[in-house]
């Protein structure tokens, strides 16, 4: 896009400074309940999966300055797709049914995968 | 396929009553939400838009937009109103949050072009929303 498209398509976010936000990140998975533990999985295992995968590269970044990004523009949509392939390849232990993620309180985004409809 | 969800705040009065019914009955079903009076609720709106993302803008709907449309449509004609006389829909149907989801996807879907509505859903208190998915059975 030129600089003028690229203006009045982002307007302040355009800002070649960047600007940040607090994201909300929530994420679903599915399966039945183990028997013998009474669990569908174990949350330390989703929780250790998040921050290792998910926060540790994300956390505190500038989006723009990672490899993902380099030519992908970091909307919501964006990073909310990336976070949700991440997760699909990296969480074994139940099935990632979806990711949502607020921008801000007033703005979330959700991703289900290709065809997936949100819940 | 993504899915946008952008919120919205509104303040309106509204009561509830049905003509067809006696006074005893609409007391009876409508309790003190029957005060010809009105009360008010502070409601909040999240209207859900579905499609792909744009490969050039990393968009699947210029949020800007979506503000300004659920701007014009929606909080310009409820915002502050009293819902069965100032706003036309109420003339003729009682103002439930049911109602007013079903109004509201009526309003907005007709003028959202890039992306699909999916969801309205109102909450009339934080412990009570009503979805509407545009269903017509």
């Amino acid at each position: 896009m030129s600089a003028e498209e690229n203006l009045a398509t982002y307007g302040k976010c355009n800002n070649p400074h960047g600007h940040g936000h607090n994201y909300a990140l929530e994420v679903t998975v599915s399966g039945q309940v183990d028997h013998s533990t009474g669990m569908v999985c174990n949350l330390v295992d989703l929780d250790e999966c998040v921050r290792t995968q998910v926060l540790e590269r994300y956390n505190l970044e500038n989006l723009n300055f990672l490899e993902e990004f380099g030519v992908t523009v970091p909307t919501t949509e964006n990073l909310c797709i990336e976070i949700f392939e991440i997760l699909q390849r990296r969480f074994a232990h139940a099935h990632l049914e979806r990711v949502r993620l607020e921008e801000t309180m007033m703005n979330s985004f959700e991703y289900a995968g290709g065809n997936g409809a949100a819940k | 396929m993504v899915y946008l969800t952008r919120k919205a705040e509104f303040s309106a009065s509204h009561y509830y009553h049905n003509p067809d019914f006696t006074p005893e009955e609409n007391q009876r079903l409508f309790g003190k939400c029957n005060n010809p009076n009105g009360h008010g609720h502070n409601y909040t709106l999240e209207v859900t838009v579905k499609g792909e993302v744009d490969p050039r803008s990393g968009f699947v709907v210029d949020l800007k937009k979506l503000k300004e449309v659920m701007n014009r449509e929606v909080l310009d004609a409820m915002d502050h109103r009293f819902l069965n006389k100032e706003v036309p829909e109420f003339f003729d149907h009682i103002p439930t949050t049911e109602n007013l989801a079903i109004a509201v996807w009526q309003r907005l879907h007709p003028k959202l072009q890039q992306a699909r509505l999916h969801r309205v859903r109102v909450y009339e208190t934080p412990d009570l929303f009503v979805d509407f998915y545009g269903e017509s059975d």
